[in-house]
């Protein structure tokens, strides 16, 4: 018996420890790159970084002006909007309001298989397949463009969307629906009308989190949109996003310790500030929205 | 009056119907007419219209997975061998193999599993079984949910500083994986709570009223009951660390390497890494070799996302209490 309640208050506190550890990952992260911010901000101002807009942080006279790395991530993160957005919830909406249930069994898997195609499999498939195919529509396409990845990206956003938005029709209570046949509206109208903006905070929710899945993402990005940063909403240039930017320095010779190196950090911290609060409106929609319903 | 505006069967009886019991159908028809038409053609159409347009956006996400396993079959099917896998990568793009990146991958992933494993489930049964519904647990869940959304690179960053710096790891197998281990660390940690949530109340009452303690439950009844579950989520997280790339470029993981990882300790590469270098280079030769690697991850890929379907279908037939 005693052994039993010994054994019980060390696998209660093993556990615990489990469980505090992902609080303490991330304290971890902001820890990090918090150190490395502040060390970074104590050479080049916050003025300059968000005042300038010219990034050239390898060439003399250094510049680290941020905006055209954020500029490129948003051409991006809106061109895959654009792309995944719109269809994630076609996708949902049919598979939840149109689809035949045997279709749908087809359907999801392939979405699965669809969500679950790593990421640098996607910068290849733009690279070598999307990139090439806009050049011979448009020829001013340059090799690596805005374009190929803002299109890559949403193709990759666009199975979490669907299954985000299918999950949030589904949890429509089915009365609700059936008060819209009731008063004669056709199923399309029943599912515009009173499904959709019955799901609408979930559905928005996984809009947000596609956008910041979007910003966030980096091999699609790094292969397809190239390492040119520059402040353009030509989307068939080269520009650099936030993430492609770590990546290059992360991969070159950069010595540590230098400023360039820092600047990654820097740059990091915006990544995880910019999705931490893209995540966090999501979350705030999701748990809104649950308490209606359950 | 129902069928003159071309109503569908459905309607025509619910208005039809619903005037009727009226019983002044020609009054209330000229009221409705002012104030309200049904425009069944024009809705009828929409909805046509609207159900299409969703189809094709569905069979658009169908098209662009088959066109993309298409064109990359295409592009290096051929060039998928024995000896593709068995040699290590070269200069020249012909003679260029997967050895140590197959070997790396392999290596890293159990290293990962090893560690993520049994921190992810400790962790989501201590949150299930253990923890009162208190703050520290909406704490942890809204932390839990926030990491899971946390982009990979920047987990990368925490690894190059944590393990390869701090812990003095180096750029070593070690390293990738304790950062790997801390990237799905969420993902198993959520979907190990799903398959305990499933777990009927009653398993863990009837083990407490035999006088079992709460770890016994847990250990004897409750883990064995919800473990396909369980399993599929880590299978699936780690199907994730296996195709992931930005993490370990960022904590350097090599990409070009002529010998396989001994010890932990070693430094390594793996497929997607090797992928993304390939990719990165102008020749058409080592795209086709890229492509050839894509092959073998994805295959890898799909063997083992079947493994967890037909886990996660043998346990919901099985979980029917």
């Amino acid at each position: 018996m005693k052994i039993a309640h010994i054994e019980e208050a060390f696998v209660k506190k093993a556990l615990l420890l489990c469980a505090a550890l992902s609080v303490i990952v991330t304290v971890g992260i902001v820890i990090v790159l918090l150190e490395e911010t502040i060390d970074f901000f104590r050479v080049v101002s916050l003025g300059e970084f968000f005042g300038s807009t010219t990034w050239a942080p390898m060439f003399e006279p250094r510049q680290f002006g941020i905006w055209p790395l954020v500029g490129g991530t948003f051409l991006i993160t809106l061109g895959a909007g654009l792309i995944g957005i719109p269809g994630g919830l076609g996708i949902g909406m049919y598979l939840n309001e149109f689809a035949p249930a045997s279709l749908r069994a087809v359907i999801k898997p392939l979405l699965e298989i669809l969500a679950g195609i790593p990421t640098v499999v996607y910068g290849y498939f733009a690279v070598t397949v999307i990139t090439p195919a806009l050049q011979r529509v448009l020829p001013d396409t340059e090799v690596f463009n805005a374009a190929s990845a803002a299109i890559v990206v949403g193709i990759m956003v666009l199975p979490m969307v669907a299954s985000l938005c299918d999950d949030a029709l589904r949890a429509v209570p089915r009365a609700v629906k059936e008060a819209g046949y009731a008063l004669g509206a056709t199923k399309c109208e029943v599912a515009i009308q009173v499904t959709l903006p019955a799901a609408l905070s979930g559905i928005i929710a996984s809009f947000i989190l596609a956008l910041s899945r979007a910003f966030g993402e980096t091999m699609a990005v790094t292969l397809a949109a190239g390492s040119t940063p520059r402040l353009t909403l030509n989307p068939l240039q080269s520009v650099q996003t936030l993430t492609s930017y770590i990546v290059q320095v992360s991969t070159g010779d950069t010595p540590q310790g230098s400023i360039e190196y820092k600047s990654i950090f820097a740059v990091g911290m915006l990544v995880l500030v910019v999705t931490l609060l893209f995540n966090m409106l999501a979350y705030v929609l999701v748990k809104r929205f649950r308490s209606v319903y359950e | 009056m129902s069928n003159t505006h071309g109503m569908t069967p459905t309607n025509s009886t619910i208005f039809g119907g619903s005037l009727r019991i009226q019983g002044k159908k020609k009054a209330l028809t000229n009221h409705s007419r002012a104030t309200w038409q049904p425009r069944h053609r024009w809705r009828a159409f929409n909805a046509k219209l609207f159900t299409i347009s969703t189809f094709l956006a569905t069979l658009s996400a169908v098209a662009a997975l088959i066109y993309l396993l298409h064109s990359i079959a295409g592009q290096g099917l051929e060039r998928v061998s024995w000896t593709f896998m068995t040699s290590f990568p070269s200069r020249f793009a012909a003679k260029a193999g997967i050895k140590a990146a197959l070997w790396g991958s392999a290596y890293l992933t159990l290293l990962t599993a090893a560690i993520a494993v049994p921190i992810g489930v400790g962790a989501a049964v201590y949150l299930e079984e253990f923890a009162a519904d208190s703050k520290l647990r909406r704490l942890v869940d809204i932390n839990i949910a926030n990491l899971a959304g946390v982009p990979s690179i920047v987990y990368g960053m925490l690894g190059l500083m944590l393990f390869v710096r701090l812990c003095n790891f180096g750029r070593s197998l070690i390293a990738g994986a304790a950062t790997m281990s801390l990237l799905i660390l969420p993902i198993i940690i959520v979907s190990a709570r799903e398959a305990l949530k499933t777990v009927p109340m009653g398993i863990r009452h009837a083990a407490f009223g035999l006088g079992a303690t709460k770890w016994q439950t847990v250990r004897a009844h409750v883990l064995p009951a919800a473990l396909p579950g369980i399993l599929s989520g880590i299978i699936l997280s780690l199907s994730r660390a296996v195709g992931e790339t930005a993490p370990l470029l960022m904590i350097g993981a090599l990409s070009y390497m002529a010998f396989v990882p001994e010890s932990p300790l070693d430094a390594f590469t793996v497929l997607p890494i090797q992928i993304f270098n390939w990719s990165t280079r102008p020749q058409d030769e080592f795209h086709v070799a890229a492509a050839a690697g894509i092959i073998v991850l994805l295959a890898l890929l799909l063997t083992v996302n079947a493994l967890a379907i037909l886990l996660r279908m043998r346990y919901q037939r099985k979980a029917q209490w």
